[in-house]
Order: C-alpha cells, then sequence, then structure tokens
C-alpha cells in the first residue's frame, strides 16, 4: 500500500461508508474532521472567502496576458461575426441575385454576394486559426505557471505540513485539479465563446431580418436557458456521483491489485469480488443517470428547435403569402435557426468544466495560501564551514495536543558520536528531525556552532546536517545517480569511492550494469537492506558537518551491519553524529549514549559507563541483548 | 516417506460455488485468424445480455436520420407549394406536418439515447467485474511483471474508449456513411449538377478528417504519456520530499520537472495549432460548397431549372451533411483507438494462469512440510533462484530460515502457499504434493506474515480477521494478544478503526503486529513467518517472541530470521545461500560446525580478522556474493552435494516483494 493514487483521496468518503457499514458514519467524519484539517473540509462548505481566492488567484494568473486578451475579444467577434454572414448572403443572393439574373440578365449583384461570402469565409478562416491558437498558447502558459508555482510552492511548504496533507493529497492536486483547470481552458472557453456570440449574433441578426418572425424564434430562448439552468444543476449532481463512483472501483482496484499476495494468500478474492461487483453495479448506475439526463436534454432542445423551426415555416409561410416578407428571407431564418441551436451542447458542457475548474481553483489557492511554518530566515547568518556543535537549549515540541519534548536540554559537542536509545514514543525520531529542521521547536532553541537554526539559510543548513532514515527512498534513474544524489556535482570516482567507504561496492559491481543499472520503481529492484547501503553512501557524499542516522540498518542483515559498521567507525571519525538505532551493536560504537524516555534524558554516558551501572535500563537492556546472542 | 495423511478426491469440492459459477471471462475464443479487429469483435459476447435494447438503439438511429432528412424535405414542399401557390390551408397542413416530423425526430432521438444507457454501461460493467476477476485470479508471476497503473488504466480508461465505441461509435460509423449515400443520392435527385458538386467536396473533408483525427490522436497520446511523466515527476518529489529536503536538492530535482512541463506545454501547443486549423477547415470546406451551390444554383433557377424551394432545400440539406462528413474521420479514428483498447482488454482477458488448481483435500492435516529438490526460477531471469531445496519439517516443528539478503527466502516462503508454483522438484504437504491440492484449500491451512505487511483501507477487525471472516471476538482477542497489537484498542474507535489511511497511519512495528495477528488468527497448520519482527523493538519483540512460542508449538512453522533472538523460537535452522540449502542442523550445532551461520549471526564475530585468515577479496563477507567465496569445513551440506548457482541475488527479493 505504499502507492498512494490520486484517486484514493477522492472517495475517501465513498470507501469509508462501503467496507465498514457497521461503523456510524458521522462518528467516522468527526474524526476525520480533527485528522484531515484542509481544504478538502473548507470547500465543502463553499464561503464566498473560497470564491474570492480563488477568483484572486485567476487574476493574478492572467494578469500577463492582458493585452492578448483585449486583441483576442476583437478578433473572436469579428471571426463570428463572419462565421454569421453567409446566411444573410444567401438570402440577398436569393431576393435580389437570381431576379437580376432573370429580369435584367445581370449576374452583377449575384457576384457580388458570392465576393462577399467569400471575404467572410476568409476572415472566419483566419481569425478562427488565430483565435484558438493564441486563446490556447494563454491556456497553456497559465497550466504551465500554475503547475511550477505548485510544485515550488509544495517544497517550500514543511514536512509537518507533509506529514499531515500527505502525498496522495499532494499528487492529486498536482494531478487531478489541474487537469480539471486543463480541461477548461482547452475546450471550454473558445467553445464558450463562441458559442455565445453565435446566440447572440444570430439572435440579433434574426431581429433585423425580419423582427415579427424573429421575436416567434426568441420565444424559444427562455425555454432554452431554463433547460440550460435544469440540466446544469441536474449534471451537476449526477457528475458528482460518477466521479465518486468510478474513484470508489479505483480505489478498490488499485488496493487490491497492490495488495494481491495478501488477497491470494488469505483467500479474500471471493469477498472482494462481491465488493468490486457492487462497486461496478454502482457505477454502472451512475453513469446510467447521468446518460438519461443527457437523454432527456438533448432531444428536448431538439423539440424546441424542431417546433420552433415548425412555426417559423408556419408563420414564415403566412407572411411570405401576404408579401409582408421574402422568400430569401425564410431561407436565412431557416438556415440561421440551425446556428441557433448548435451551440446549445457547448453551453450546457461548459457549465461542467468550469464547475469542476472553480472547485479546483479553490483548492488550489488554498495550498498556495498555506504558508510555511519553518520558514526560511529574513538575514540569514552566514555558516559556510560548520564544525558541529549542537545545542538543545530548553525545546519544546509536540505534535497537536501531545507533548513530545518538556523542555530539552542537550550539548552536543563537534565530532561526538551520540547514540539515542529508547522506547517507541521516546522523542528520538523528534530530536532527528528538530535538529534537520524539518519542524521547529515550540520554544527553546536549537543550535549549530552557537547559530540558531532558524537563523541559518537553507543551503548552509544542508550542508551542515544531513539525516539518512530508515525510508531510503530512491529515485529515478542508475545507481550511479541515486548516490550521486547526496552531491550532484560529484564525479564518477568520488561516487564510487562513497559506495566503497559503506561496503556498498560488492553489490553494485553484480548489478548487471553496475553503477549504471536503473534501480527502477522506487528501488524495487533493489532490497530494502542494499536501499539503504545507497542511502549511507549518498549521505556519506554528501559529507556533512554532522550526520543523523535514524534507524538507518534496520533492513540490513548481520553480515552487512556489521560492514557499515565499520564503516561507520571512519566515516564518523571528524563530524558530529546522532544515533538512532534499535540493535545495540550499533549503538556501542557511539562515544555517548543517551537513554531517552518520554522526551527526557534518563541516563547519560559512554557505553562503557552505562553499561556498568547497576540497575540501569541501559545495562538492562545490554544485559537482554547479550543473552540473546548466546 | 512418511505416513500419507487421508486425502480427499475430487468428488467432494471444498467451495462448491466454485463449480457452479458461470463460465468466465465471457469474452468469445479467439478465433484461428487474427486481425486487427479481431479483439474487437470477440467483445460481442457482452453485448449479447442486452440485444433487444442495442437493436431497438439502430432502429431508432436509422429512423432519427430519416427524420432529420425530411424536415429539410418539407420545408421544400412547403416554399414550392402552398407559399408559391398562395395556397393558405395546404400551408397548414404542410406546415404541421412539419411540426410533427420536427417532434417525432425528437421523440425518437429519447428513445434512442434512453434506452441504449442500460445496455451501453450494462456491457462495460460486465467486462470490468470480469476484467477484475481475472486478475484476482492470476498469480503473483503475473502481477509481477505488470504495473498495477498499467492495469489500472486498462480498468478504466480503455474499457470506457469500448464503452464509447459500442454506445456511439459502432452505431454512427454505419449510420453516418448510410446517411451520406442518402443525402447525396437526394442531392443528385434535386439537381444532379449540384449533387455532384456537393458529393466532390466531401472527399477533401473526409480525407482532412483522416489524416487530421489520426494526427490528432498521436498528440493526444503524447500529451498523455508527457503528462505521465509530469505526474511521476511529483510523485518523485513528494515521495520523496523528506530525502530533498534532508540533502537540500530542490533544485536539482525541480530543474527535471521545468523540463518535463515545458515538453508537455510544447506538445500541448502542437495539439492546439493543430486543431486550430483543423477545426477551421471543417467550417470553411461545407461554407466554400456553399458558396459554388448557390451560385450554381441561382443561375439554374434563373433558367427555370430549378425552383427557389428547392435551392433552399438543398441548401439545408447541404448543411446537414457537414456533421456526419466530418465526424466520419473521428468515427475511424475511434474505431482504431477501440480496437487498440480491445487488444489490451483481451491481453488480460487471454492471460493464462499456470498456476492450475487441484482438486485434492486433506481431511485431518497434521502439517508434515517437505520439500524435495525443489527449485525455481522467475520467468525472465536466466539463472535459478532456488537449487535443489531439500527440506523435511515434521509436524509441529519449527524451522528458521537463515541466510543472507537475496538468498532465496522469501521465495522460498511463497512456494509453499503457492503464491508462486516451484519450477523444479516439489512440495508434498502430509505426503501428498501441494500443487494435486485445492488452491484454496491449500492456503487455509498455510497462513503467512509478510515482511511487508500489506493493510486495507478496512476497519482494524477486517485486516485481522481476512483469513477468517467468521472469527469471534476471543479469537481476535488472543490474536492481538499473541502479536502484542494492544494498540489497536487506543485507536479512536478500537478495532472499527479504519486504517491504512491518512492521519491513521501506523509505523512499521505496528504494521507488522497486525499482520502477525492476522496469520494467527487463520489457525493454520503450516505457519510462515517472514522476518516478520524486523520492525519491532527489543522489548515488544521478546514479549511477542514468547507468545510466539506457545503458538509454534502446535503447528508447523517456517521462520525468516535475521537475528539470533527470533533463530530461537525454531527447533532447527536451515541455512540458506546463493539458493539452496547449505546447513541444517541447532542454533548451537550450527553455530559450532557452519562458519556461514557464524556469519550470519554472531555480532562478535570479527569479519577484518577472518578475511585475512582466508585471504580473499575484501568484504567477503557480504552475504550474497557469487563465486570466489571460500570454502570452509563444516560449511557443507548434510548430503554434501548441494551446488551452489550464483545468482543474481538482489532482484530475487524485490521481485517476490512487488
Amino acid at each position: 500500500m505504499t502507492t498512494t493514487r490520486p484517486e484514493r483521496r477522492l472517495s475517501r468518503r465513498e470507501a469509508r461508508s462501503r467496507t465498514s457499514p457497521a461503523e456510524v458514519d458521522h462518528t467516522v467524519d468527526a474524526w476525520r474532521g480533527v485528522k484531515a484539517e484542509g481544504q478538502d473540509d473548507i470547500s465543502d462548505s463553499g464561503s464566498i472567502f473560497l470564491r474570492r481566492r480563488s477568483w484572486s488567484l485567476l487574476r493574478d494568473l492572467v494578469r500577463p496576458y492582458h493585452r492578448t486578451l483585449l486583441v483576442l475579444l476583437v478578433v473572436v467577434v469579428l471571426a463570428n461575426a463572419a462565421r454569421l454572414a453567409p446566411p444573410t448572403l444567401v438570402q440577398k443572393g436569393i431576393d435580389i441575385g437570381i431576379p437580376a439574373l432573370v429580369e435584367r440578365d445581370s449576374a452583377t449583384p449575384l457576384l457580388v454576394v458570392m465576393g462577399a461570402m467569400i471575404a467572410a469565409v476568409l476572415i472566419q478562416a483566419a481569425g478562427n486559426i488565430y483565435f484558438v491558437r493564441e486563446s490556447g498558447r494563454v491556456g497553456q502558459r497559465i497550466l504551465l505557471e500554475i503547475r511550477q508555482r505548485l510544485y515550488k510552492h509544495f517544497h517550500v511548504l514543511d514536512v509537518a505540513f507533509h506529514d499531515r496533507y500527505t502525498s496522495g493529497r499532494v499528487v492529486s492536486r498536482m494531478t487531478s485539479d489541474v487537469d480539471a483547470i486543463a480541461e477548461m481552458v482547452q475546450t471550454g472557453f473558445s467553445g464558450l465563446m463562441t458559442a455565445v456570440l453565435t446566440m447572440l449574433g444570430v439572435g440579433v441578426l434574426m431581429l433585423t431580418l425580419d423582427w415579427h418572425l424573429g421575436l416567434v424564434c426568441l420565444t424559444s430562448f427562455p425555454v432554452l436557458m431554463l433547460l440550460v439552468r435544469w440540466f446544469s444543476r441536474q449534471s451537476a449532481i449526477t457528475y458528482r456521483s460518477v466521479r465518486e463512483a468510478s474513484a470508489a472501483v479505483i480505489v478498490q482496484f488499485v488496493e487490491s491489485m497492490t495488495g494481491i499476495r495478501a488477497v491470494q494468500a488469505y483467500r479474500r478474492e471471493d469477498r472482494n469480488g462481491e465488493i468490486f461487483d457492487d462497486l461496478a453495479d454502482r457505477y454502472r448506475d451512475a453513469n446510467v443517470k447521468a446518460f438519461r439526463l443527457v437523454a432527456i436534454f438533448m432531444p428536448t432542445v431538439k423539440l424546441v428547435g424542431n417546433i420552433t423551426i415548425g412555426l417559423v415555416l408556419l408563420y414564415g409561410g403566412y407572411r411570405v403569402l401576404h408579401g409582408e416578407m421574402t422568400v430569401g428571407v425564410l431561407a436565412a431564418f431557416l438556415l440561421y435557426l440551425r446556428m441557433f441551436f448548435e451551440p446549445m451542447q457547448e453551453i450546457s458542457q461548459f457549465y461542467n468544466t468550469f464547475q469542476s475548474a472553480t472547485s479546483a481553483l479553490e483548492k488550489l489557492s488554498g495550498v498556495l495560501e498555506e504558508q510555511p511554518k519553518v520558514a526560511p530566515p529574513a538575514k540569514p547568518v552566514p555558516l559556510p564551514r560548520a564544525r558541529g556543535a549542537v545545542r538543545f537549549e530548553d525545546v519544546h515540541f509536540g505534535y497537536g495536543e501531545r507533548p513530545v519534548l518538556p523542555g530539552l536540554e542537550l550539548d552536543i559537542p563537534a565530532g561526538q558520536t551520540v547514540a539515542l536509545v529508547g522506547t517507541t514514543g521516546a522523542g528520538k525520531t523528534t530530536i532527528a528531525k528538530l535538529m534537520a529542521r524539518f519542524y521547529d521547536p515550540g520554544r527553546g532553541r536549537i543550535t549549530l556552532d552557537g547559530v540558531d537554526l532558524r537563523d541559518l539559510a537553507d543551503d548552509d543548513l544542508r550542508r551542515a546536517v544531513v539525516m539518512v532514515t530508515q525510508e531510503n527512498f530512491m529515485f529515478d534513474g542508475t545507481v550511479g545517480d541515486n548516490i550521486r544524489f547526496g552531491r550532484p556535482d560529484a564525479t564518477e570516482e568520488e561516487v564510487r569511492e562513497a559506495a566503497r567507504a559503506v561496503g556498498a561496492d560488492t553489490f553494485i559491481d553484480e548489478l548487471p550494469q553496475g553503477y549504471d543499472t536503473d534501480v527502477a520503481k522506487r528501488g524495487g529492484r533493489l532490497s530494502a537492506g542494499q536501499r539503504q547501503l545507497v542511502a549511507f553512501a549518498r549521505a556519506f557524499l554528501a559529507d556533512p558537518a554532522v550526520l543523523i542516522l535514524d534507524e538507518a540498518t534496520s533492513s540490513l542483515d548481520i553480515p552487512s551491519e556489521r560492514l557499515v559498521q565499520q564503516a561507520l567507525q571512519t566515516i564518523l571519525a571528524n563530524r558530529t553524529a546522532v544515533i538512532i538505532a534499535h540493535r545495540l551493536s550499533t549503538v556501542e560504537i557511539a562515544d555517548r549514549v543517551l537513554v531517552l524516555e518520554h522526551g527526557q534524558v534518563l541516563e547519560d554516558g559512554s557505553p562503557q559507563q552505562l553499561m556498568a551501572q547497576q540497575g540501569g535500563r541501559y545495562a538492562a537492556l545490554h544485559d537482554a541483548w547479550v543473552e540473546s546472542l548466546a | 516417506m512418511p505416513a500419507v495423511s487421508t486425502v480427499h478426491p475430487s468428488t467432494s469440492p471444498v467451495s462448491p460455488d466454485d463449480d457452479a459459477r458461470e463460465v468466465r471471462p465471457r469474452i468469445a475464443p479467439r478465433p484461428a485468424r487474427v486481425r486487427h479487429s479481431t479483439s474487437l469483435w470477440r467483445l460481442r459476447t457482452y453485448l449479447y445480455p442486452y440485444g433487444s435494447r442495442y437493436l431497438v438503439m439502430a432502429v431508432a438511429a436509422i429512423a432519427g436520420v430519416a427524420l432529420s432528412m425530411a424536415i429539410p424535405l418539407m420545408t421544400q414542399r412547403v416554399i414550392d407549394g402552398p407559399i408559391a401557390r398562395a395556397d393558405q390551408r395546404g400551408l397548414l397542413v404542410l406546415g404541421t406536418v412539419a411540426v410533427a416530423i420536427g417532434i417525432t425526430e425528437a421523440v425518437v432521438l429519447f428513445l434512442r439515447r434512453w434506452i441504449v444507457a442500460l445496455a451501453n454501461n450494462g456491457s462495460e460493467r460486465l467486462i470490468r467485474t470480469d476484467l477484475y476477476a481475472k486478475l484476482q485470479s492470476l498469480p503473483m508471476s503475473f502481477h509481477g511483471r505488470w504495473q498495477s497503473g498499467q492495469l489500472l488504466s486498462r480498468m478504466m480508461t480503455d474499457l470506457s474508449i469500448i464503452r464509447r465505441f459500442l454506445g456511439f461509435g459502432m452505431l454512427f460509423l454505419v449510420v453516418n456513411i448510410v446517411q451520406i449515400a442518402v443525402v447525396v443520392v437526394l442531392l443528385l435527385n434535386l439537381y444532379w449538377p449540384l449533387g455532384i458538386v456537393v458529393a466532390l467536396s466531401i472527399i477533401p473533408v473526409a480525407w482532412l478528417c483522416l489524416v487530421n483525427e489520426k494526427r490528432f490522436t498521436r498528440l493526444s497520446r503524447k500529451i498523455q504519456d508527457e503528462q505521465g511523466d509530469v505526474a511521476s515527476a511529483v510523485e518523485e518529489g513528494v515521495h520523496g520530499l523528506r530525502v530533498i529536503k534532508s540533502f537540500g536538492r530542490f533544485a536539482h530535482l525541480y530543474s527535471g520537472f521545468e523540463r518535463r512541463t515545458q515538453q508537455l506545454y510544447e506538445t500541448s501547443m502542437d495539439r492546439v495549432k493543430l486543431s486550430s486549423r483543423f477545426l477551421t477547415f471543417l467550417e470553411v470546406i461545407p461554407t466554400c460548397t456553399m458558396i459554388i451551390v448557390l451560385g450554381m444554383g441561382a443561375i439554374a433557377t434563373a433558367r427555370g431549372d430549378l425552383t427557389i424551394g428547392t435551392l433552399v432545400a438543398f441548401i439545408t440539406l447541404l448543411l446537414s451533411l457537414i456533421w456526419p462528413v466530418a465526424a466520419l474521420g473521428f468515427l475511424l479514428a475511434m474505431t482504431q483507438e477501440a480496437m487498440t483498447a480491445a487488444d489490451r482488454l483481451a491481453e488480460i482477458l487471454d492471460a493464462e494462469s499456470p498456476l492450475v488448481d487441484g482438486t485434492k483435500v486433506l481431511e485431518a492435516p497434521r502439517g508434515h512440510l517437505r520439500f524435495e529438490h525443489v527449485g525455481f526460477r522467475f520467468d525472465d531471469a536466466d539463472q535459478n533462484t532456488l537449487t535443489d531445496v531439500n527440506l523435511d519439517i515434521a509436524p509441529g516443528e519449527t524451522i528458521a530460515l537463515v541466510g543472507g539478503t537475496g538468498a532465496g527466502k522469501t521465495t522460498m516462503t511463497a512456494l509453499v502457499s503457492r503464491l508462486v508454483d516451484v519450477t523444479e522438484g516439489r512440495i508434498t504437504l502430509d505426503g501428498v504434493d501441494i500443487r494435486e491440492l485445492r488452491i484454496r484449500h491449500l492456503r487455509r491451512l498455510v497462513a503467512t506474515a509478510f515482511e511487508d505487511p500489506t493493510l486495507f483501507s478496512m476497519s482494524a477487525r477486517e485486516n485481522l480477521a481476512l483469513g477468517r471472516s467468521d472469527a469471534s471476538d476471543a479469537d481476535i482477542e488472543q490474536a492481538i494478544d499473541i502479536a502484542q497489537a494492544h494498540f489497536v484498542h487506543d485507536l479512536p474507535w478500537g478495532l472499527d478503526t479504519r486504517i491504512g489511511e491518512q492521519g491513521m497511519s501506523l509505523s512499521g512495528g505496528q504494521r507488522q503486529r497486525l499482520a502477525l495477528a492476522r496469520a494467527v488468527l487463520v489457525n493454520p497448520t503450516v505457519l510462515v513467518l517472514d522476518d516478520t519482527l524486523s520492525a519491532l523493538d527489543i522489548h515488544t519483540e521478546a514479549l511477542v517472541e514468547e507468545a510466539l512460542k506457545r503458538v509454534l508449538a502446535d503447528v508447523t512453522g517456517i521462520v525468516v530470521a535475521h537475528r539470533a533472538s527470533t533463530v530461537l523460537l525454531a527447533d532447527r535452522v536451515a541455512v540458506l545461500s546463493q539458493g539452496t540449502i547449505v546447513a541444517v542442523g541447532t542454533h548451537s550445532e550450527l553455530l559450532a560446525t557452519s562458519q556461514e551461520y557464524r556469519e550470519l549471526m554472531s555480532a562478535d564475530f570479527d569479519a577484518e580478522v577472518e578475511l585475512e585468515e582466508c585471504g580473499s577479496r575484501p568484504h567477503a563477507t557480504d552475504g550474497h556474493r557469487s563465486g570466489a567465496r571460500p570454502e570452509v569445513d563444516g560449511e557443507q551440506p548434510p548430503d554434501g552435494r548441494a551446488p551452489r548457482h550464483p545468482d543474481r541475488s538482489g532482484d530475487v527479493r524485490a521481485e517476490v516483494a512487488r
């Protein structure tokens, strides 16, 4: 379950009510409300504030293109005017061109009409190409800007934010939400412009051609608007249920495929099959509903259109009969009516893309509004060469209500290797993360060479302090690339040197292409232990003054671990190090051991001193460990 | 060979529903001759349950087209008839008929759309559930090869392509061709010179559409791929966020992201440019035709060859051709897409499972597990992962599997529950080859707790009872006790808390304990623990081991272990090295006799001293090195042969873990 797909997030509510019918829904929501602080929940309330925020984001994005948009507006009006011209010209051709030809044997009026039509076509073509291309360019530029701005912003935000927000939601913001906006940009906008202009233009033209008949045609307009309104509202609801149902299908699918081993080993197939059948049914039903909505809307538009045509034929024919109107005008009317009803679908569809784009914008503007809690300093104190002396001064820290460090005092002189020992929840990892400035302390301060971490520029801090965790994330690329991540400008030789130093060279040499072997998705080709070795090499290459190892050896088998330990003795010789480990064999290489509980230091001394301490916790741990080796 | 326990013949199936189930998947068999369209044609069987609805759809579509053509013809009658003759009553009659036709057209359209909605989505649903069932039945070897994202895109994207084709593309491909033909005939009939002009103008439009649609589709696919690239850059950035922050490497990562988004921008612009030209031509060509028709029509009218009503009808009919012609290219492209999608679906539905279900059932399983000359090789590997593994585990006995990274331990455990099948030799349970047993039955007897535990997003209780849904509260409580998983009671809703979701993420140790409790709860005959305790802290580990000892007393156990403390759970230890068992014995025996074991287990062992003695190259202690490993006395397996095949270690674990 390591892969969190964007779709999964969409349907949490779905999935929840599905698999645990026993749970009372509102209680779960309450739990979620506490845990899932964030944009999703606020956006449900749909306040004016949100709308204003997303509009201001939109304005901000559009600002560089104001002039282009103005030009585009002129062009689109021109192009549409040219597009609407042919039917009137057909009328002129019939009413003026043909009689002239018959009575005066003069082709000039007809040729003029035809010339005008050709001119209209040319204007239409040029205008259309220009409009679609340029409006597309503006849209794509805006998308590019959104993507890049979001990506940067997510990386500015602090780790605490990401802990809370979770990777799945980040991915979904950056993919499905951006896609929703893209859809509006790509199809919706220019389509809507054309549609609205067409309807307006046709309406005006019909009124000028013959206002009696024009009024008859325009009576259909309110009916159409009512229809569009009804359809838009209904389809917004229906499409949401379609999306939710499809997300539920995706969640179930992805979960059973990523966990297929457990599914098969525990014979879960039948139950899964039932659940999936059920979800597929719901997805089908939601889709059928959406289809049927269209099945009502489209024919009704058609009905209104056809009845209008019939009426025009009757009333127009009547007027022609009484000489109040020409046949050409009637023909033009019939052609315009066709144009009048065509954009209906466009308009109704736009509403949908518009709605999902707005809700996406609301979420994105919310993310962009977030400010990092771990802020870069306004006036950074330069620290080009850190020595590595770390001090915790009365550091308080807690996750939410739960205090983890109640006033920690700790002084680690430069060059010392400190091991942290203690039960789960003692605060070991928190100390490590505070040192790497993933979080800032609630009270008190942490200093590096006497400088508060909050006053250090990010570059200086990261050069000085590096943390290796059990996560061991592998980036796409080769093994060599992954080691070089520690120092992108390192030479090939330096990369190999780093691998050798931590004992990773043996397995790398045996890989099909050595250092050039692709690690495949998320390092799937490497075992957990091998990934840890690569992570070690990466950290070694970075050559920091302070190295933090958080459970960095937990997945190694004993021989590899022993190798790493030997390597560590040289690696750690000239730098400050903080080691967190479950295995005491790793702890033993430390100069100093701290036994922690509830964020307080219970024992502090060299391994030998603590071992000798009668009734001490470390001594007890050590005895148990020695016993286990026997 | 020990005594065989009672074996039940195939006559009494364990789960009767297995046999009663209809034949799935429903897809038609593959014909002898395979063409590009074959897969799509084979999906026809999914239409059968909704046959009558599809028939109505076809009839309604044709009727609709006919009616839509009738309206311009009526217009012509009105203009040339009553209007020309000043016949007010005729106008009323014909006008009313026109209105009636219009209403009928709308009703027919409604019927078609309404009726086909269910058929269309129903067919899609049938394919979807078939796919899912098929995928669940395919073995790990299949899933190892396929990324779940690939499967997902088949399940959602390809299926919706097929749905659109079934409900729309398929039908209108035929209807549009018919409509074009009919209209052209009508036009030729009305006034043939103009009819020829129109017929000729269709050719460039259709050709342009086809060419551009192909380009358009290609660009769209490219955009999809590039969107995927951007998405994976996003995922990489967010999943590796802590590492990136820790090393301060944002700029490094961002440059990659920027390049990909830029690429996406450029391809998107290519598509915008293409569509700006294409869409414009689609509008311009009919207008041009109209100009020609008007000119020629006017001359013809002036000469009396054509009535004005006919000219109007002509132009109206001409306009009614725009959509069917333009759509032709689009429909052809859609058909191509549907064929490709169908191929991709058939690929899965046709996938053969190398795992053949057995028929036998053990009546009173005792748990005597035997590996007999077992070998295993991954499909795409050129070397064995396991070779000639021999191991006899008596009922109730527990064996610890010990070996370096990549020695084949996880693969060996996966063989027992047939998540993968042996490629050489055989594994027997109570004397019966496990391939002869019903898989469901076997997997009920064997429970495995994986190193990387999979939790599903359902309640903690359901996660625990995954392998035994009828477990009582007392059973669950007992399993929680054994695995020291009491923390579940402290979750906001105790056992009913949904886990595996944001905010409720459990630590590695907690997940492992749940997975362990899950395996114990099954109450299996054979319990397999694949390094299940690696993420536990020392205190918890000690407690769990204490409890496990009691459980393992009654069942046959295989315990993959890295640490001495875990090894002590076992009665005997088997040392796995480079895919084969090199030593078997008790912990103390092996410490005395096997250097390999000492290397693996003893933290006091001084690798460097040993190295110098052996005169081998540096780092020779690394467990998964091939070839030139020093041979040391006492390391030979009891039977003395066991050829050691060097393997490409790293891949193996990863492969099984996937």
